[in-house]
């Protein structure tokens, strides 16, 4: 939304001071400036130049040579990047000298070996629209040479962009904005009445308004005009709408919008003539009707979309979005009937967003636009009009439909200062409350008093809406700030902790966090092996963006992959982020999951990993248990268990899967449910005092056939044991052709040691021996030499 | 038979002679040990007269004590040079490593989102999570959003398939866990809710459809305006550091009211826009359970990504996400 300074003061003329100040003021009260800009500087030395001749340049293609005529009959060169102009068209010519709005100096100089003597400018260089394509071709019959701000009556003012939040409609114009800083800063504002001459037959005979959605159109106005003008609007308003991004068309379109930006209220011509009978009607449409909208298009509408009708039912305007093309206005046009009506903000906010229509006018509608503001829009329509030779008929059709009652809105002071941390006096809220036309009436001795909400302020409607305006006027910047004081002691829960340790424990192993997108393609699953698609995204803007992921693999393959192809391998990877595997609940399951990638390293790189994981976050009966996994290579994979449950797969990534990810080296990979991990059992064994004897260690070698995991073997000798073995570790394994196909050979240390004595040689036998009888019978193995 | 001077000089001369400890100790046996001179010569004192006898021993004595110390001496030199050989022997150029990185790194926006959890944890704050795929209900309905709604339009939902059409999304934002917080547990509350959240955006420098945010909340008796002000200033300081301070300007978002935008002003005098915030709208206490006329409260959130990329000087928000091992392992 975008307003002058010195259309503002036409509500508040005392409206003073910097610009800088006034947009700070502005942000303050919620109306966020974007853009502060200042119109009509920096026109000197731009002047009305005409187009006399365009040729080629002999040596570019993007800049073509204009000869421009100031005035005194000489035809001057220039080189322009515009290529929109015609012979005879008046365009601004920025002469050699000038210093441009944008601080940038006009000098002449050679383009390509060809003489540029001055700029010719677009609108957006000089302040007057957006277009920054185009150079701005000015209106016929001005004086050339003369300069631009005097030649069309530019002045001197400021822009202010507004970012309007949607709880603002009444910000959404001119006089909202000024009523907003006229109250901040404490001076009047005041809008005055329009004029209107009323002449000829009373409105009344010549057009009438039914209103069959009563709850969709609360009001519709309308006033008959005729001698309406046809031609340009005067260029006062032109430079107005200009200034504020409106581009000019005629002058009934240009009122139009005027009176819009000004009031707040979008209304509609509608060309009398074209209305049989003047009869306006309003009702929902059929499903599947078809309208003609003002640019062209068949609409098909739907029941959710409200119509004007004409006194056959026929739909001419899709209402508060846009006109129907029968009635639109012409230059034959004499008379027209002026709408200014109030429709429901839901139903236009859906159908503008369903046709993708959104506009001026929508905008207005969606927020809420002011229903009592409409007889006085019609009034300035009127009066515009009027000073432009059109005569208005007496009278003014006022439809009503549904008006819901608005009850005031009782607030209590303590209240009011306990939301906002304030002390202040119910008569310094009233007093913020009463410049924005929330009108108070306190009421006896209590503190408390009773707010009228202005019409214009449709989002008002309870206490809370209310406290948030005695802040806001008020300044948020002047409540004084505290710090609430808790009891509670802040920190971390156990599994956020734990979070913690298990990424610090992975990046001090070397591996660094990956972060993947959470989405897949179609087929990303399946590419890494791992079965069909997930729950799919059912309006996602790009295909690679519409599965939820099942595992973390595809996105942790991809970025071994994008790395291998910028020529680093052996990279490691881990990532820790949720995956959806379905479920059948309100909501889909969704876990947690720990991934781990090795690039260039072996299978059993990822159980090391799981064990210092494991033993890191102190879970008790962890295991791997050797099998195909989906995805991994077939004899390379298997389960992690903890607690003695499957809580994930370990391994190396199946070849084929590589292939597809054209990665060429081993990748080791380790995936686990981190929820379940943590959520196993992790306490610790019972504190066991070091042994004060010394302890005995038996080396055992066995061949052991390649159907046995060396885990098995181990477990095996740890129960042998007893109480006596402190520990069993593997420290050496080999295949030879004397072991034979599927043996090959594990060697262990056992450690025995008693709390209580040194062991001796016939205890450590019996032990050993227990061992060696557990695993030859438990495994069918052999003890070696 | 030798006299003692002359054994203490060829005592000393052996000792010289010896080049390694085993030498030496060779030396020692051959000038002290049973069959040595120096023995002999003791045992045949017993044959003296007593004045002949104490003048011999004692020479005897001094000729050992000299001959201990030659040994000693010449053991520690000994000693010390073969210490200092081995050492010389052991040499190496500590910059022969070819193990590379040794440490890994963890992601930006991990580093960034564990510094401000730690930053509300400081505070007094817990942390709370809720689900990424999320229902419209949480995402929407219990923040005072009704359907049909205009203010939905502001965030470009992402729905997935599952249950009834439109009914399930992925989270626009982390306000939901403000609700499942206040459904869960009874007031006071204070809790900050960092998470993945997702939009209908494509990606680019400033977008992309997946970032994070962090919420705060913080219900009590009698929590103001002036607390969410002070607290968004007190985090901006611990954050940020000294000089940093923020300023409240009023905003609009359906799930509080008064709404604000915050904005952190840099010692240099610009300003950051960070988030939004406000009071706990009394609809969003009533569809959890809670009574507003008996509880107050304040809401927050902000982007972390962009504070990352603030933070590391990053200028592409696409980079977070490449995976790419040269720009993880710059952090």
């Amino acid at each position: 939304m975008k307003v002058l300074l010195s259309w503002l003061r036409e509500f508040a003329p005392d409206i003073d001071g910097e610009p800088e100040d006034l947009a700070e003021i502005l942000s303050d009260l919620g109306l966020a400036v974007e853009e502060l800009s200042h119109v009509g500087r920096g026109l000197d030395g731009i002047v009305i130049a005409e187009v006399l001749a365009t040729r080629p340049h002999p040596d570019a293609d993007r800049i073509h040579l204009v000869d421009v005529d100031v005035g005194d009959g000489e035809a001057l060169q220039v080189c322009c990047g515009a290529f929109n102009m015609a012979v005879g068209d008046l365009v601004p010519l920025a002469t050699v000298g000038t210093t441009m709005p944008n601080g940038i100096e006009i000098a002449r100089r050679k383009m390509r070996g060809e003489w540029s003597n001055g700029m010719l400018c677009s609108g957006a260089e000089i302040g007057m629209g957006d277009d920054h394509e185009g150079i701005l071709i000015l209106e016929q019959g001005l004086s050339l040479g003369v300069p631009l701000a005097e030649a069309l009556g530019i002045h001197p003012d400021v822009l202010f962009d507004l970012e309007v939040n949607p709880n603002r409609p009444d910000a959404m114009s001119v006089m909202g904005v000024a009523r907003d800083l006229a109250a901040r800063l404490g001076v009047p504002f005041s809008v005055a009445a329009p004029n209107v001459d009323e002449a000829g037959t009373p409105a009344a005979e010549r057009a009438s308004v039914s209103i069959a959605a009563p709850d969709f159109c609360q009001r519709f106005g309308v006033r008959v005009l005729d001698n309406v003008p046809s031609g340009a609007s005067p260029r006062w308003m032109a430079n107005r709408l200009l200034a504020v991004g409106q581009r000019p068309i005629n002058a009934v379109v240009d009122l139009s919008n005027y009176v819009m930006f000004e009031l707040g209220q979008p209304n509609h011509t509608y060309d009398l003539d074209l209305v049989p009978g003047g009869e306006l009607g309003v009702r929902m449409a059929h499903r599947g009707e078809e309208l003609i909208t003002l640019d062209g298009m068949a609409r098909v509408l739907t029941t959710y979309d409200g119509v004007i009708v004409n006194r056959d039912d026929e739909a001419i305007g899709l209402a508060g979005v846009m006109g129907g093309a029968s009635t639109e206005i012409s230059a034959d046009t004499r008379s027209v009937l002026l709408e200014a009506a109030w429709w429901d903000p839901m139903t236009i906010a859906r159908t503008a967003r369903r046709l993708g229509l959104r506009s001026e006018a929508s905008a207005r509608f969606e927020r809420g636009a002011d229903p009592e503001i409409i007889p006085m829009a019609l009034d300035r329509f009127a009066e515009l009009a009027a000073a432009l030779g059109s005569t208005t008929a007496p009278g003014m059709i006022d439809a009503a439909g549904n008006r819901p009652e608005s009850n005031p809105v009782r607030v209590r002071t303590q209240r009011v200062n306990s939301i906002l941390g304030t002390d202040l006096s119910s008569s310094e809220m009233t007093g913020l409350l009463e410049p924005i036309g929330f009108a108070c009436e306190t009421g006896g001795d209590s503190q408390d008093f009773e707010v009228s909400i202005p019409s214009w302020r449709l989002d008002s409607a309870t206490e809370i809406d209310v406290i948030e305006e005695v802040g806001r006027l008020h300044g948020f910047s002047k409540i004084a700030r505290t710090v609430p004081v808790t009891e509670q002691a802040g920190a971390l829960t156990p599994q956020q902790q734990d979070r913690r340790r298990v990424r610090e424990l992975l990046t001090g192993m070397g591996i660094s966090e990956a972060m993947p997108l959470p989405f897949l393609a179609p087929g990303d699953l399946a590419r890494a092996g791992l079965g069909d698609d997930g729950i799919t995204v059912t309006n996602p803007l790009v295909a690679e963006e519409s599965i939820m992921r099942t595992s973390l693999r595809p996105g942790l393959l991809k970025a071994v992959a994008y790395n291998a192809a910028r020529r680093t391998t052996g990279v490691s990877l881990f990532e820790i982020g949720r995956v959806n595997p379905g479920g059948g609940g309100d909501l889909p399951d969704e876990g947690e999951h720990l991934a781990v990638i090795l690039a260039g390293q072996e299978a059993t790189a990822a159980t090391t990993l799981w064990r210092r994981l494991a033993r890191h976050l102190t879970v008790t009966r962890t295991g791997v248990v050797n099998g195909p996994v989906d995805g991994l290579h077939p004899g390379r994979s298997g389960q992690v268990l903890a607690d003695g449950q499957p809580v994930g797969a370990l391994g190396e990534i199946d070849p084929q899967v590589l292939d597809a990810y054209e990665i060429d080296e081993r990748v080791a990979w380790l995936e686990v449910d981190l929820g379940a991990l943590l959520a196993a059992d992790r306490a610790l064994a019972p504190y066991k005092a070091p042994s004060r004897y010394p302890s005995s260690d038996v080396d055992l070698a066995f061949t052991v056939s390649d159907e046995v995991s060396a885990d098995e073997v181990s477990a095996t000798i740890a129960e042998a044991g007893g109480e006596l073995l402190a520990s069993v570790s593997l420290f050496d394994v080999f295949r030879s052709d004397q072991l034979g196909e599927g043996q090959r050979s594990l060697a262990f240390t056992l450690r025995f040691e008693a709390p209580d004595r040194t062991l001796n040689d016939a205890e450590v036998a019996k032990a050993r021996q227990s061992c060696i009888d557990a695993v030859t019978n438990t495994h069918n193995a052999s003890l070696r030499g | 038979m030798a006299e003692p001077e002359q054994l203490v000089v060829e005592a000393e001369r052996q000792a010289a002679a010896a080049t390694t400890l085993d030498e030496l100790s060779a030396v020692r046996t051959a000038m002290t040990g049973k069959r040595s001179p120096l023995v002999a010569a003791r045992k045949a004192l017993g044959d003296m007269d007593p004045d002949a006898r104490k003048q011999a021993g004692q020479a005897l004595n001094a000729a050992k004590a000299s001959i201990d110390e030659i040994l000693s001496a010449r053991e520690a030199e000994l000693a010390a040079s073969a210490r200092a050989q081995q050492l010389a022997a052991e040499r190496l150029d500590l910059t022969e490593v070819t193990e590379q990185s040794a440490s890994g790194h963890l992601h930006v926006i991990t580093q960034t989102w564990q510094e401000l959890e730690d930053v509300f944890v400081g505070m007094g704050y817990r942390v709370a999570e809720g689900p990424e795929i999320e229902s419209e209900w949480y995402n929407f309905g219990a923040l005072n959003f009704p359907l049909g709604h205009p203010a939905r339009d502001m965030y470009d939902t992402l729905y997935v398939d599952y249950g009834e059409p439109g009914t399930t999304l992925l989270r626009t934002h982390t306000s939901p866990v403000q609700a499942r917080v206040m459904e869960n547990q009874e007031p006071p509350i204070y809790v900050v809710a960092p998470g993945r959240c997702f939009r209908q955006d494509t990606a680019d420098a400033t977008h992309m459809p997946v970032f994070h945010q962090i919420e705060g909340l913080v219900v009590d008796r009698d929590t103001t305006l002036g607390d969410l002000a002070g607290t968004i200033e007190a985090f901006t300081a611990a954050y940020f550091g000294p000089g940093f301070t923020s300023r409240l300007r009023p905003s609009y978002f359906p799930f509080t009211e008064p709404s604000a935008e915050f904005d952190i002003q840099r010692p240099d005098g610009t300003w950051l826009e960070l988030g939004g915030c406000g009071m706990v709208h009394p609809n969003v206490f009533e569809a959890c359970g809670i009574d507003p006329e008996q509880w107050q409260g304040f809401a927050f959130g902000f982007g972390i990504d962009r504070l990352a990329l603030i933070r590391f000087g990053i200028d592409d928000l696409r980079e977070l996400w490449t995976n790419d091992i040269r720009f993880l392992e710059q952090f």
